[in-house]
């Protein structure tokens, strides 16, 4: 079941979801990403350059605003424009629970043409780790 | 350290041609946790009216920064990649990368500004295929923090 562009209007809240970030999720982004650096996987040289910690890539929290707003609209090739601003860092601690990451969203403009534009945003924990953060996606 | 900005207005690229394939599509959309049968099945895929399986939207930062890692290495932009920090990050799309493109990226360096102790770089870097047809823009800020 996938939303229709003519059922939404400006305002229409997208059901908010949580998703999770542990250690071994950060190490499967650096490989498939290609993004090795340090901060991301060595506790050790991430509190080195004074982080608190390994922290998660901005792009794997991204990735999961991306995959909130392509689960929404049931197609990852809907999404034609996706901007965000990294507000806060995604500490991920070495336990089995990992960070959550909270993303929730709206339908702010529908833009004609079935292009609607979505504002998002994301919290882990206390924080606010993305904002500015809009989409424009193509629906049926 | 500063970066340099006489980078400002430099272009690298056409680096070598990058082919988008099926197994990459499919790591990556498992390495976010996108369950879309589009990243995986291609009769799915083109039964949704696409050539072959697609890659989710942020897979085009996997070319980008390709693209611009060659970039961040030079020892003339004195960038210290272990205190650099995403600031910003942007798509547009003018279709979703599938498997089977063949695609180049162009990276031009648009800013370098100081803000306090650190440094904000922004690039922009098209991603086309070999044939010349637009697929993505990606525009990054990378915030590269005092010491």
């Amino acid at each position: 079941m996938t939303v229709k562009y003519a059922d939404v209007e400006p305002g229409t809240e997208i059901p908010g979801k949580s998703y999770r970030a542990t250690r071994l999720d950060l190490v499967k982004y650096c490989g498939a990403s290609g993004d090795f650096n340090v901060i991301h996987w060595s506790e050790r040289l991430a509190r080195s350059v004074g982080l608190p910690g390994v922290i998660a890539h901005g792009m794997y929290t991204m990735a999961q605003a991306g995959k909130f707003v392509t689960e929404w609209a049931g197609d990852p090739g809907a999404v034609l424009e996706f901007g965000v601003r990294f507000s806060g860092m995604v500490p991920v601690p070495d336990d089995d629970q990992g960070a959550t990451i909270e993303v929730s969203g709206k339908v702010s403009e529908k833009l004609g043409d079935n292009k609607v534009a979505v504002d998002i945003v994301a919290r882990s924990g206390d924080t606010k780790v993305l904002t500015r953060s809009r989409a424009v996606v193509r629906l049926p | 350290m500063a970066l340099n900005k006489e980078f400002v207005g430099r272009v690298f690229g056409p680096g070598e041609p990058y082919e988008v394939s099926r197994v990459k599509i499919a790591e990556f959309a498992d390495a976010i946790g996108e369950p879309s049968e589009l990243c995986r099945d291609k009769a799915a895929a083109q039964r949704a009216g696409y050539p072959d399986v697609i890659a989710p939207p942020t897979l085009a930062i996997v070319i980008a920064m390709a693209s611009t890692a060659s970039m961040h290495s030079e020892p003339g932009l004195g960038l210290d990649y272990s205190m650099v920090v995403h600031g910003e990050e942007s798509f547009s799309h003018s279709r979703p990368l599938h498997a089977g493109d063949v695609v180049v990226a162009t990276t031009t360096v648009e800013s370098i500004r100081a803000v306090g102790a650190m440094s904000m770089l922004v690039t922009s870097t098209d991603i086309s295929t070999t044939d010349g047809e637009h697929v993505c823009t990606a525009k990054s800020t990378l915030v590269e923090r005092g010491k």
